[in-house]
């Protein structure tokens, strides 16, 4: 057993502290600083109503990010579960308690804050699955039986997430779920067999759901025949990004943006607002530092020399990676839309925090690169 | 640990070809930047230029009508209205009821603003109340702190000082209809009025101008955020009209007592409409502020038809003033005037007994003694020789029986029969009978009072084809640069024409006979000559005659005969030429005489013709430019 020079099996607060990747906390703040910059922009050159509220958020999300990557390891394997099981509690709250918002069934309420449980959920299916097949040897992923655990664990928020009605994050579960899958090890074929089974299953399912929401997974998939709703949306934001070309309005010039034409420009739209006030350039240059994020947390997974933090740093940066694409495909008209913010630039408390929670798991992994953790507790 | 490094060998493939995954999810993206920003991004910035732009039209301030002197007659004024934004008057009800107890809004104007209300966004104004006096204006202004949301708001509104005094040839303005739309955005523009009468129907297109635009950046829903560009309009062209603005009120005033009646004033030679009046009159103004249905019906079903300009449309039997046109066409014909006919009171033809209106007779009279007496049964005589389409013929030299191109809308042609005529539209032969009839210039023969004028009008000018005008120059053109008028000869003998106005004269100067000798004009240097008519409403039957129930105001009003009368003055040197009808006046003399009179008096003492060519001599242009001052 090779031992790590510097730490052994134990590291001080101190030597943790010392490990903090000081570029991922810039490139972090950069990136939520043009998102304060640009909800700037969407406020009509106002620090109200979003962008004041957005910095704070940062900072405090920024704190919270040291929090989860000081914490050993080892706790975050230990509560995986209970972690993952009180964010599917509150996903079920949801549905007995919970707020309606944009025709959809998503919000609990703390006191004064309002909480999206199927957003944490997005980080805490990765933190399950990463616990699980940390413990699985290669052999074990080859044997069905041991991927029924980790289906369940997909399977449980997805189900209450398409009752919400909330097919995007759905998808999005699933992809994630996916890519975890796929970074444990499952056989290429067996992905093949859930996709066909899951295709042939649509008409089973479909025959359980309600005519409203039958209505709306038709809507969701068939945008067209609402043209003044989301069609309209999307070709508005198509003119805005045409119209930017390759150097833009000028900040805070977009006339789109600010003369109202392109919808939720302070959420899901905010990238068209972007592109049609900086271009061509000012588009790519986001997407080239969401890619130095991907290859940030590719380095820190491969780097790694437990399978716990590898799977988690990998997970959390491919699912954000993910939702970067989405978002930007869905705004560009590439793909339907689907209620989908983009990391750290959309307004939203909860899409922040559960970004940069998300971080400090990726973090967390860094620092604890070298520990090693045996794939038993009772082997620690 | 073999299985071990085997797992973590795996993942860190797989990692990779998950980062390349996404590297190719990345790369798409960025193609699909570069086919939106650049390879389409003239059409969408056009699109999106499209959105925020939008062109806003402005319209052109409509051009004056002023009368010869300059005096305008039409214009443009301040309209101030109360228009109430809802989104800053947070409850429009309660404010409205706050507004209520400065200035009136009734319950009707009150129910259309809430359901514009509802109907519009909420930064649109709507308009509450239109042409405020200033006091209402001020006590509004006043109490502005209490009434967020409402204010004053300063349009462009018609305004016809004169009101209606000279209406019918002014026409009026009110709002667009559906039928009227041209395709000109302007006529879509709300509240924008165009001509609906009069000068103001017929020269619209001049006075309307051309719009200008302004283009202004919109938002999404359509609120003005900053105008980007502005381009004025070219506003409407002036209108020099002919009439005499004085003389005009005048002769208004001078028949306002009378129900229904017609004058028309014009120059002999130029064919200038100096006065144009037809009672009863309208308001304009009163259509431009919006005429509320019952003032609309109360206007449509007047029997008097005050919207009728009877001066053009209104068709009369001449009467006697037509005898002038028989015995015209009876001097072309070579018979002399001196014949004489024997007037017992009647005359009779196969067994059909045709009077004269003097019971017992003229005795014997030559032409001008008949011209000056009216003797009906000369002029059975002389219609009998002549035959009626001689006398077509000369009416139509004259002016009569079709339209004169006057520049208004709404003239009508009378009537000048004819013997095809009455075999093509009544399908019966020409009766001799109806020859007299016509010498009298009753039965078939309808005439308008402007057709009368034009018709004296070529008597006393020495034979010229003048036609009637009531703008002095085309929109636009100064009226010092309009060339005079040339009319071409109708082809009379001076000798005809001679003893015709000889006859006219004695008429009003002879006190032996002449029927309008009481309404002659004594200071002799404005002397006039004319010629009365009276026409018959109805046949009056024999047994009526016999129980002499013959007199006009023994009959109801609406059985009585119309009056009327053409003149012209000065006597020697004829300038002027009046015509005047009162509908169920009674006889020409005793009606329409004494206001031919009083009218040809005062023309003659504002004396326009020459004072406006004076004061074109004088003072190159007096009359476009430099007046533009409002009144009120």
């Amino acid at each position: 057993m090779r031992l790590s020079p510097n730490y052994g099996a134990e590291m001080t607060f101190r030597q943790r502290l010392w490990q903090v990747n000081w570029s991922l906390i810039f490139l972090i703040a950069v990136i939520g600083g043009v998102g304060i910059a640009m909800l700037y922009s969407a406020g009509g050159g106002n620090m109200q109503p979003w962008a004041s509220r957005q910095g704070i958020r940062l900072l405090v999300g920024l704190m919270g990010v040291f929090a989860i990557a000081l914490v050993d390891i080892r706790i975050w394997l230990r509560y995986a579960y209970v972690i993952y099981g009180l964010v599917l509690l509150s996903l079920g709250a949801v549905e007995i308690v919970g707020s309606v918002g944009m025709g959809a069934q998503r919000w609990l309420r703390f006191g004064g804050f309002q909480l999206q449980p199927s957003e944490f959920m997005k980080i805490a299916v990765v933190l399950a699955l990463a616990r699980y097949f940390h413990r699985l040897n290669i052999e074990d992923i080859g044997r069905p039986t041991y991927l029924l655990v980790p289906l369940m664990l997909v399977g449980a928020p997805v189900a209450l997430v398409i009752k919400q009605p909330d097919l995007g994050t759905a998808v999005m579960l699933l992809l994630g779920g996916g890519a975890m899958f796929f970074l444990a090890g499952v056989r290429l074929w067996k992905f093949g067999v859930v996709l066909v089974a899951g295709i042939a299953s649509i008409p089973i399912g479909w025959n359980f759901l309600h005519d409203y929401q039958r209505q709306r997974i038709l809507t969701f998939l068939n945008p067209e025949t609402d043209p003044l709703g989301s069609g309209y949306h999307i070709l508005q934001s198509q003119i805005a990004f045409g119209s930017g070309g390759v150097f833009g309005k000028g900040y805070l010039q977009g006339t789109q943006s600010h003369l109202n034409f392109l919808p939720e420009r302070h959420t899901d739209f905010i990238f068209t607002m972007l592109a049609e006030e900086f271009g061509l350039v000012g588009g790519l240059l986001l997407l080239l530092l969401y890619a130095i994020l991907m290859v940030y947390g590719l380095a820190v997974a491969v780097r790694s020399r437990n399978h716990f933090g590898r799977l988690l740093a990998m997970g959390v940066t491919v699912t954000i990676l993910l939702y970067v694409f989405v978002n930007t495909a869905m705004v560009m008209g590439l793909i339907p839309v689907v209620g989908v913010p983009l990391p750290m630039l959309s307004y939203g408390g909860t899409a922040l925090l559960t970004v940069l929670t998300g971080c400090g798991f990726l973090m967390n992994a860094y620092i604890h690169r070298d520990i090693r953790i045996a794939r038993h507790a009772s082997e620690a | 640990m073999k299985p071990e490094q085997d797992r973590g060998r795996l993942f860190t493939r797989r990692a990779l070809f998950l980062a390349g995954g996404q590297a190719v999810l990345f790369t798409g993206l960025a193609a699909r930047m570069y086919y939106l920003q650049v390879l389409e991004s003239d059409r969408y910035a056009v699109l999106a230029d499209e959105n925020r732009i939008s062109l806003r039209l402005l319209p052109p301030p409509r051009g004056r009508i002023v009368d010869r002197f300059g005096v305008p007659l039409a214009v443009n004024v301040q309209n101030y209205r109360i228009v109430i934004v809802p989104e800053e008057a947070d409850d429009v009800d309660r404010m409205l009821t706050r507004l209520g107890r400065l200035v009136e809004v009734d319950e009707h104007a009150r129910r259309r603003i809430l359901r514009e209300v509802r109907r519009r966004r909420a930064f649109v104004p709507i308009t509450v109340r239109e042409n405020l006096t200033w006091e209402e204006v001020s006590r509004i202004e006043v109490n502005a702190p209490d009434l967020p949301g409402i204010s004053i708001d300063v349009g462009q509104t018609r305004f016809y000082p004169y009101g209606e005094a000279a209406a019918h040839s002014l026409g009026y303005v009110a709002s667009v209809s559906e039928r009227e739309l041209t395709g000109d955005p302007l006529l879509e523009l709300p509240g924008f009025r165009i001509g609906k009468n009069g000068v103001e129907r017929q020269f619209d297109l001049q006075l309307r101008g051309s719009a200008g635009n302004a283009e202004v950046e919109v938002n999404a829903l359509g609120r003005v955020i900053r105008e980007l560009r502005r381009q004025d309009g070219q506003p409407g062209q002036e209108v020099h009209l002919t009439i005499d603005v004085g003389l005009q009120e005048f002769v208004a005033r001078r028949v306002e007592n009378e129900r229904r009646a017609a004058v028309v004033v014009m120059d002999a030679h130029t064919g200038d409409v100096l006065s144009m009046v037809s009672t009863p009159s309208f308001d304009p103004n009163a259509f431009n502020e919006g005429l509320s249905g019952k003032a609309w019906r109360t206007l449509i079903n007047n029997p008097d038809t005050p919207l009728t300009n009877k001066a053009i449309a209104g068709q009369y039997a001449p009467g006697s003033t037509f005898k002038m046109v028989v015995a015209l066409a009876a001097l072309e014909q070579n018979i002399s005037p001196a014949i004489r006919s024997n007037c017992v009171g009647h005359t009779q033809l196969g067994n059909h007994k045709f009077h004269c209106w003097k019971k017992g007779g003229h005795g014997s009279v030559d032409m001008i003694e008949a011209i000056k007496e009216s003797c009906d049964v000369y002029f059975y005589d002389l219609a009998k020789k002549v035959g009626v389409d001689r006398i077509a013929d000369m009416s139509r030299r004259l002016g009569l029986g079709s339209t004169l191109d006057l520049d208004i809308p709404g003239e009508r042609a009378g009537l000048i029969p004819t013997k095809d005529w009455k075999q093509a539209t009544i399908g019966i032969p020409w009766q001799l009978g109806e020859t007299l009839v016509v010498g009298i210039g009753q039965g078939y023969v309808l005439t308008t009072p402007l057709q009368l004028a034009v018709m004296t009008a070529r008597l006393v000018n020495g034979g010229f084809a003048v036609k009637p005008r009531l703008t002095l120059a085309p929109p636009g053109v100064d009226p010092a640069d309009e060339p005079p008028r040339k009319f071409e000869s109708i082809g009379l003998s001076d000798r005809a024409r001679q003893i015709i106005i000889q006859g006219m004269n004695e008429v009003v100067n002879n006190p032996q006979g002449g029927t309008a000798y009481g309404s002659r004009i004594k200071d002799e240097t404005m002397a006039m000559g004319g010629k009365t008519g009276t026409s018959q409403v109805r046949r009056i039957s024999l047994a009526e005659r016999d129980r002499g129930v013959r007199k006009n105001k023994d009959r109801p009003w609406r059985e009585r005969d119309h009056a009327l009368f053409v003149g012209y003055a000065p006597m020697d040197a004829p300038r002027y030429v009046v015509s005047v009808i009162v509908e169920h006046g009674g006889g020409g003399s005793k009606a329409a005489a004494p206001i031919a009179k009083d009218v040809l008096l005062e023309t003659q003492k504002r004396d326009p013709s020459a004072a406006r060519a004076g004061r074109v001599a004088t003072a190159p242009a007096p009359s476009a430019k430099s007046t533009s001052g409002q009144p009120q």
